[in-house]
This record gives structure tokens, sequence and C-alpha cells, in this order.
């Protein structure tokens, strides 16, 4: 089985590394403002100076997420046209195959192990949530409907909150595994080039 | 080759980035933020005015406990001493120019709404409010139009003190959940919380609500706005 990346994959990639990178700053300088949300240790508080932003958060969020989204619609239609999303969402054999990869590293059908796939489909999700709680709590009057869908504007705040958090484990977990995953593989995100892959 | 190439395109890519990023931070500074990010505020502008529709309300919130003392949250403006006694509020446009008293506004028949008061700070709190709305007020003092029957585009809102000061477009202004309130939680207006009247409209982020008016005013230039100078989207609207 071949495994590479197109150079549509490997662009959307690489933009939304600084495009999420601003969002997700610009994010905390805004929830910062709020005291509910007063929950990242000091220290990193103080390293990233992060109280009293609210403003440049704003300005900054308000501008960059046009980009992030237009990034972000080209991908998934790539992914969708393509027909990608059948290697990445779990399925039933991926399902079936979880429990023995976790514990015994045993072998999978196709191009990403069952973990990769539950994670990768959970990123993916975890962005569009982003941008539709984002729309909510941003305008929750105009688009009032989408607030309402989450509960609320308290609620859809919360919800854009942990796409934050949980796009934040995803990341950090992301570089750990590709760290351990070694530099062949990381290449291919870089170059495109084609691998076998043997199992 | 292939990975040098890319590597290449890498380094580009990283410096480029890095470019914009410090670029914009640096550029020169608009009214307390970087002018590109004060004209993309002026973009989302553009496109949110073009959106927003007066059909489209807060949604209606069931009634807080009158009990409950709306959250009070900024200050400016306030700090001088209120005197209720001769207060006044001056109202003015190009040619025309009235002053009006508080009970003038108690003559405007009353509006109430009760819906999600919203802070820029990212709070927000249910909130019930009640006066003269802002478009009856204009309609009875025959405001806010320019002798060939269009509006002006702006209304600008000041405290007795001159220190805060907001400007609204009119769009928003002709909206009915804009008010010009007298009570809150069906008390009348605490002295923190905007005594003896106040603005409230909940298409806007609080820092729009002007508390304890001193003066009104319609023109065709943006007025300044206390937020806006600091950095903040002057348009603010939900």
């Amino acid at each position: 089985m071949k495994k590479s990346y197109s150079r549509v994959i490997r662009y959307a990639h690489w933009f939304n590394v600084p495009l999420l990178s601003i969002m997700m700053w610009s994010g905390v300088l805004i929830y910062w403002a709020h005291q509910a949300y007063y929950k990242l240790p000091s220290y990193l508080v103080e390293i990233f100076k992060i109280s009293y932003r609210l403003a440049e958060g704003m300005s900054w969020h308000f501008f960059t997420m046009w980009f992030y989204s237009i990034n972000g619609i080209i991908y998934l239609t790539y992914f969708f046209y393509t027909k990608r999303w059948r290697m990445i969402f779990p399925n039933k054999q991926s399902m079936r195959e979880l429990i023995p990869f976790l514990i015994h590293n045993s072998s999978y059908e196709g191009i990403y192990n069952p973990a990769q796939r539950i994670a990768y489909t959970g990123a993916i999700f975890l962005n569009i949530l982003a941008v539709i709680s984002g729309l909510a709590i941003y305008k929750p009057v105009q688009l009032g409907i989408l607030c309402t869908l989450l509960g609320g504007y308290e609620s859809a705040r919360l919800v854009h909150f942990l796409c934050l958090n949980g796009l934040g484990i995803f990341i950090l977990i992301h570089i750990i595994q590709v760290i351990r995953a070694g530099w062949k593989n990381f290449r291919l995100m870089i170059t495109g080039e084609e691998i076998e892959i043997k199992k | 080759m292939k990975l040098r190439n890319s590597l290449i395109i890498g380094i580009l890519f990283t410096t480029g980035f890095i470019g914009i990023f410090l670029g914009i931070r640096s550029a020169t500074r608009d009214q307390g933020t970087s002018n590109i990010l004060r004209r993309s505020y002026l973009f989302n502008e553009k496109i949110w005015s073009m959106v927003q529709s007066t059909e489209r309300l807060s949604v209606n919130k069931p009634l807080p406990p009158p009990t409950k003392e709306p959250r009070v949250n900024g200050m400016l403006g306030l700090k001088t001493d209120l005197e209720l006694k001769n207060y006044k509020i001056k109202i003015d446009q190009p040619k025309k120019s009235l002053t009006l008293q508080v009970e003038d506004f108690k003559l405007i028949p009353k509006t109430d709404y009760s819906t999600d008061f919203r802070c820029i700070e990212g709070w927000s709190e249910e909130l019930h409010y009640a006066g003269a709305r802002f478009s009856d007020f204009m309609e009875k003092y025959d405001l806010g139009k320019k002798p060939d029957g269009s509006f002006y585009q702006y209304v600008g809102l000041e405290t007795p003190d001159g220190l805060y000061y907001v400007s609204i477009d009119m769009e928003s202004m002709l909206h009915p959940q804009t008010v010009i309130a007298y009570e809150m939680n069906q008390h009348p207006l605490s002295l923190n919380n905007g005594a003896p009247i106040r603005l409230v409209i909940p298409i806007k982020y609080g820092i729009k609500s002007l508390k304890r008016i001193g003066r009104i005013f319609f023109s065709d230039s943006r007025p300044r706005d206390y937020w806006a100078e600091r950095g903040y989207d002057w348009y603010s609207g939900l």
C-alpha cells in the first residue's frame, strides 16, 4: 500500500499551522477577559503576557478567521471530492481493530491505524465545530439560530472554549506521535513523495 | 532533490509568515490598533451591517427577578456628582438643538424588553429594561432626518462630563430593542447603572450602552467613540 500526501493536503496542512496558532493564541487573549475562564496556570499567563489584551485578541481573531475558514473550506472540499474521508473516518472494521491494535499493536486494514482514524476525524470535527460555535458567539443576534442550536450564548461560548482545548490536546499528541514516527514519515508531509507501507 | 526544493519552499513559507505577522503588528497605528487590523474591522462591519435587519431581535428571555441588581461593570463618565434636580439632556443636530428633561422621555409610550445583555469581556446576563424606544423619541421630536428626508448616518452619545462617549450607526439605533431606559429589572436606574437615564442596545456589546446620558447628537461624520479609540471594533454589533 502506498502512502503520500497530495499538494492540496500539504499546503492546507502547513497553512493551517500558523492560522490555527493565531486563532488559538488570540482566542486565549479574548477568553482571558472573562474571569470564569481564568484557568491557565499563572506562569503561563506571565510568559505569554495574556492579561488585559482583549482588544488585541479580538482584532487578530476577526482578521485571521477569514483565512483560517477559507483554508478549511478548501481542505474539506478536496477531502470529500477525492473521497479521502474513506481512509480517515472510522468504520466498522477499524472500530473492531481498535482495541487489539492499542493492546497488541496488531495489524489493521488501510493506511491509517484505528487510533489515527479517530484522532484525525476528531480534529476535523473540532475545527468545524470551532467555526460554527465561533460564528454563534461572534453574532449571537444575527446568527441567533446557531446560538440556540448550541444551547444558548453561554453554552456556545463554552463549546467554543472546549474546541480550543480539544485542538490543543490533539496538537500535543500529534506532535509527539510525529516525532516518534521519525523523519521518514515526517518527510511525506513536506515533499509529497510516495512510500510503500510494509506491514 | 525533491526534499531540497520542499525545504526551500518551507523556509520561504516560514519567513514569509513571520514577516506578515510582524509587519501587521508594527504597521502604523489607527486608533489603538494596527491599521491593517483596523481595516479588517471595517471590512467585517461592512458585511455584518448588510446582514443586520431591524426585524431580527435579540431573543426574549424570562423576566429576571426584580430583586436582582443588574451587573455593574464600568464607572466611566459617572465619577462626578449627579445633580438630579436640574438634570438636562442636550439634543442636537445640524441646525437644530433642544434641551430635554428626564420627564420628557417618560411621556413617550413605554417600551420594555427582557433579553440577554452581553459584555465584550465575555459575560452576559438576562436583563429587563424599560423606557422610550429610540425611534419613537426620534419621531416625536422630529430628529435624525436631513431636509431631504434621509437619516443622518450616526448617533453620538456622551455623559454629562464628556468623559465617556460612544457613537452608533443609525440602522442599529432604529432597531426596535434600542431604548433610552429609565428602568432596569423593574426598578428605577441605580446610580451605578446610569441614573437617571441611559441607553440600552442589546444588539451591540455593552460598551455601547452608555450610562447617564448628557448629550445625544446626530451627524454624518462618525463621532468619536471611547473604546474604538482604544483598539476595539467600532461597530461591535452582535
